[in-house]
């Protein structure tokens, strides 16, 4: 919704609009630039966007949990980064036991899939948890409280993660699994001058699959028909016989499922699992959420995968030192929020002023 | 939900016992055993212990209607709960016992069993505890019938026992606390009873406060704040630099989120402005070797940062909340990842930041110890509360109100609102300017890993814990916030997680903050009917 402003904010507007285009053309310039100096061959290119393909799964994983409880409840849930943290640290206790057990060895598959529902199952309890005992009291309450509570959520549960299980550092165990001669989990292939890991492709397959799978139940299913109508309008929804705090609980669960399941994929190619983890692919994944357009189900998904390939090119692509890559995500939020604060799919929801 | 009253107490006694045995997981319970608070007698654990069956008997009790509160059915229940809340640590001290989990749960040491079991060791320990709890729980349910005077004097004498004990050192020796407790009491009970009547005639009192009464308590005040440093001693006077840095920024904060009502998570970028500007402009050591002095480069700070402010301002004039908040974490990260940055390594140093930067100086007196810049945080302060009260009542300061009700309605009243955001941003941003100008030459040095986003939320904090747009709430949530975990050094360990969760609290049970601003208290009161 474009408020208009009198007086000298036109010219503020002009000169917001020119920088906005100064900065896309000086971008599209140094990246012409640096693709035909050839200072990269194509190969890196490709690798690197195999690899954003799968953080960006990842991130638009993470991304739906956001996006959904805002949905729903138009707050943002700051505390959805330690969920996706808090699934991925406990389960690394069951797969180091079937590291050091020989399990993960024997049945990988197996390991890997009681890992992640041990995973999904903590994250959605912990979601569970959180909106029962700090969301729920505060449905009514004005902006700025839910907020602040989240917030303080957030900070309770990293350090009680770090009170509980310690401050050193996990590492996720080397998996393999071996499917048709390829190591699905473990393997790094030379392929014509291309160095290729199939987690990657594993990591963006299993997303795009919960993704697809989220999408039908959103859509085809009762619950999700009931999930949708309260997103559209709490009140007629509960006037229509839908028991809305259940569907709230489900909506956090699947957030949590999702992020659970994410932590997994993520914890095993990046390995280090820490109670801080959660943070950054946190607001990376807001910022992906906010980009597809907040509270659109579709858009996060594209907004994560878009943001994940974004920041994994776009270093090389630039020319820039990769230690920027946090600020780019961080840029790509800041000039979604001003230029286009309905994101790339528009809001799916009509605005209501809270 | 009807369920009996015994499974109502029974919840509540499982709530207590599960919150005393995380507190116990995450190791405070084990540290704080050798915390003594009456000394020789009374460990900070144990004192835990004790409140944690009281709450359970306390909040079972509040489950029961009127009709059903005899003495007898108060016990009966908080028995139950009581009970229960230590049965939990203490099955949880014989799975400690029996099971290594340490792999795991780092904390599930024998010293937790030590101290679970109160230092009888199980069986015994664990038999004592519940039968403990028991007793306490019915004690906890059948304080709520003891009539309310007699219940204040007994709490505000126990909780202030326990409070200096916690504070100092070596906890407090026993006859010292039992001598306190009566002198309190007595105190309290003074209070309570003639209390009513006092207050009758301060408010009166107050009401027909003349100019000459205000100007003594305002002149009072300042004499003792001059003074303080040299009661405090050097750690008293350094934690007070502190908490004066953070009220300063705090009320600057204040103005943008309490009384303009936009919500700023990035506010530490501004800070961070100011200690690098003053940094680069005074340090012989910076890229630039200006060699400036500090009071010349504190305007210079200052305005850096108001104009930061005003920047940040443009992009966001259309956000509303939530949205307000991230781009506004965005910008602050952005800043502090760009100065972190090798891109930026000529100017601002990278991960090294700036270096020896001078002490403040007047004709030759240099600012060194902690008393003296106490006096700047001071002047600092002062004039921060200056400006923030004379906005408060100004049209600039009612327009900011205004917009925080209501955007629309206030624009159509005739408020420019991009000029007020604009204010808004660039006056909060000048504060935090002049902070970060401070600051520097305090440290002398500016490091990039000063400014991160946990300063911003430690900012934000204490103006909600404090009292969002009340100024007096907003040095109170400093003097909390900031100057608590001080004193408490030796919790640090457990500052975060309690910081969270103090949050979470606050938010649910009082979320106008501790000294609201008299109008935002009707306003949060009004919504939650």
């Amino acid at each position: 919704m474009r408020r208009r402003f009198s007086g000298p904010i036109d010219a503020t507007r002009l000169i917001v609009g020119a920088i906005g285009v100064l900065v896309v053309a000086l971008v599209v310039v140094r990246i012409a630039i640096n693709l035909t100096a050839g200072e990269y061959r194509a190969s890196t290119y490709i690798s690197q966007a195999i690899f954003g393909l799968a953080q960006g799964g990842i991130y638009a994983l993470i991304a739906l949990g956001y996006t959904l409880v805002y949905g729903i409840l138009f707050m943002i849930n700051f505390a959805h980064s330690e969920i996706f943290m808090g699934g991925t640290y406990v389960a690394y206790f069951v797969i180091n036991a079937f590291a050091q057990s020989g399990f993960l060895e024997r049945s990988p598959l197996l390991a890997l899939l009681i890992t992640a529902f041990v995973a999904m199952g903590t994250s959605i309890v912990m979601a569970v948890g959180l909106e029962r005992i700090a969301y729920r009291p505060l449905r009514r309450a004005p902006r700025l409280v839910p907020l602040i509570t989240a917030i303080g959520a957030s900070l309770f549960l990293q350090y009680a993660f770090r009170g509980l299980f310690g401050t050193g550092v996990k590492v996720y165990p080397d998996t393999h699994l071996n499917v048709a001669g390829i190591d699905l989990m473990g393997g790094r292939y030379d392929v014509g001058g291309l160095v290729i890991r199939p987690i990657y492709f594993v990591v963006f397959f299993l997303a795009a699959f919960l993704m697809a799978a989220l999408y039908l139940f959103i859509r085809k299913t009762k619950t999700g028909k009931a999930m949708r109508a309260v997103a559209e309008d709490k009140d007629t929804a509960a006037l229509m016989g839908i028991n809305v705090d259940r569907v709230i609980v489900i909506t956090f669960a699947l957030g949590a499922a999702l992020a659970g399941a994410a932590g997994v994929m993520f914890a095993l190619y990046n390995k280090q699992v820490t109670h801080t983890m959660g943070f950054i692919p946190g607001i990376k994944a807001f910022t992906a959420a906010v980009l597809g357009g907040i509270g659109n189900v579709p858009g996060a998904m594209l907004g994560g995968l878009f943001l994940g390939l974004v920041e994994s090119t776009f270093p090389t692509l630039l020319g820039i030192d990769s230690q920027l890559k946090d600020v780019i995500a961080f840029g790509l939020l800041v000039l979604v929020l001003i230029f286009r604060p309905t994101g790339i799919m528009g809001e799916v929801l009509t605005r209501k002023k809270a | 939900m009807q369920h009996g009253y015994a499974y109502q107490s029974l919840r509540q006694g499982l709530i207590v016992g599960v919150v005393l045995a995380f507190v116990g997981l995450i190791g405070a319970l084990t540290a704080f055993a050798a915390q003594p608070v009456v000394a020789g007698t009374l460990s900070l654990t144990q004192i835990i212990l004790l409140a944690g069956g009281l709450a359970a008997g306390h909040l079972a009790q509040g489950k029961l209607p009127m009709a059903r509160r005899s003495p007898r059915a108060l016990s009966a229940y908080g028995v139950l709960a009581g009970a229960l809340g230590m049965l939990l640590p203490a099955l949880m001290a014989f799975l400690i016992q029996a099971v290594d989990m340490r792999r795991v749960l780092v904390n599930a040491v024998p010293e937790l069993v030590a101290a679970l079991s109160l230092g009888l060791g199980l069986p015994l320990g664990a038999v004592v505890l519940v039968a403990a709890g028991a007793v306490l729980g019915a004690a906890g349910a059948l304080l709520s019938v003891v009539p309310s005077p007699w219940r204040r004097v007994v709490i505000t004498s126990v909780a202030t026992v326990l409070a200096l004990g916690i504070v100092r050192d070596k906890g407090m020796p026993s006859v010292l606390a039992l001598a306190l407790l009566l002198v309190v009491g007595a105190l309290a009970w003074g209070y309570v009873t003639y209390g009513p009547r006092l207050r009758g005639e301060y408010r009166r009192a107050r009401a027909e406060r003349s100019e000459l009464t205000s100007g003594v308590t305002i002149g009072t005040g300042l004499a003792v704040l001059i003074v303080l440093p040299h009661i405090l001693g050097i750690y008293g006077t350094s934690v007070l630099d502190l908490v004066g840095l953070y009220a300063m920024m705090g009320l600057g904060l204040n103005i943008v989120v309490g009384y303009a009502g936009l919500l700023d998570l990035g506010y530490v970028a501004f800070f961070l402005i100011g200690a690098y500007v003053t940094g680069i402009l005074t340090s012989p050591a910076a890229a630039a070797k200006i060699g400036m002095s500090f009071w010349m480069a504190w305007p210079l700070a200052l305005l850096a940062a108001a104009f930061a402010g005003t920047l940040l301002g443009v992009p966001v004039l259309r956000m509303r909340g939530d949205y307000l908040a991230i781009v506004t974490l965005g910008f602050g990260e952005i800043t502090r990842i760009l100065i972190l940055s090798d891109a930026l390594k000529g100017v601002s140093g990278g991960a090294q930041g700036v270096i020896e930067i001078p002490s403040p100086n007047i004709l030759g007196f240099e600012f060194i110890k902690p008393q003296h810049f106490y006096y700047l945080f001071l002047l600092g302060c002062v004039a921060a509360v200056i400006v923030s009260l004379r906005l408060a009542d100004s049209r600039i300061g009612r327009a900011w109100m205004a917009m925080r009700e209501d955007e629309d309605v206030a624009e159509a009243t005739g408020i420019n609102l991009a000029r007020h955001k604009l204010l808004a941003f660039g006056l909060g941003a000048s504060f935090a300017g002049i902070g970060g100008a401070v600051f520097a030459s305090w440290l002398h040095a500016a490091f990039p890993n000063s400014f991160t986003l946990l300063v911003s939320i430690n900012i934000l904090s204490l103006i909600i814990v404090g009292g969002m747009g009340s100024v007096p709430g907003v040095i109170l949530g400093a003097l909390v916030l900031v100057g608590l975990p001080e004193v408490l050094r030796e919790f640090a360990d457990f500052r975060m997680i309690s910081f969270g969760a103090l949050l979470v609290i606050m938010m649910l049970a009082r979320p106008e903050g501790l000294w609201p601003a008299q109008r935002r208290r009707r306003e949060l009161e009004v919504r939650e009917a």
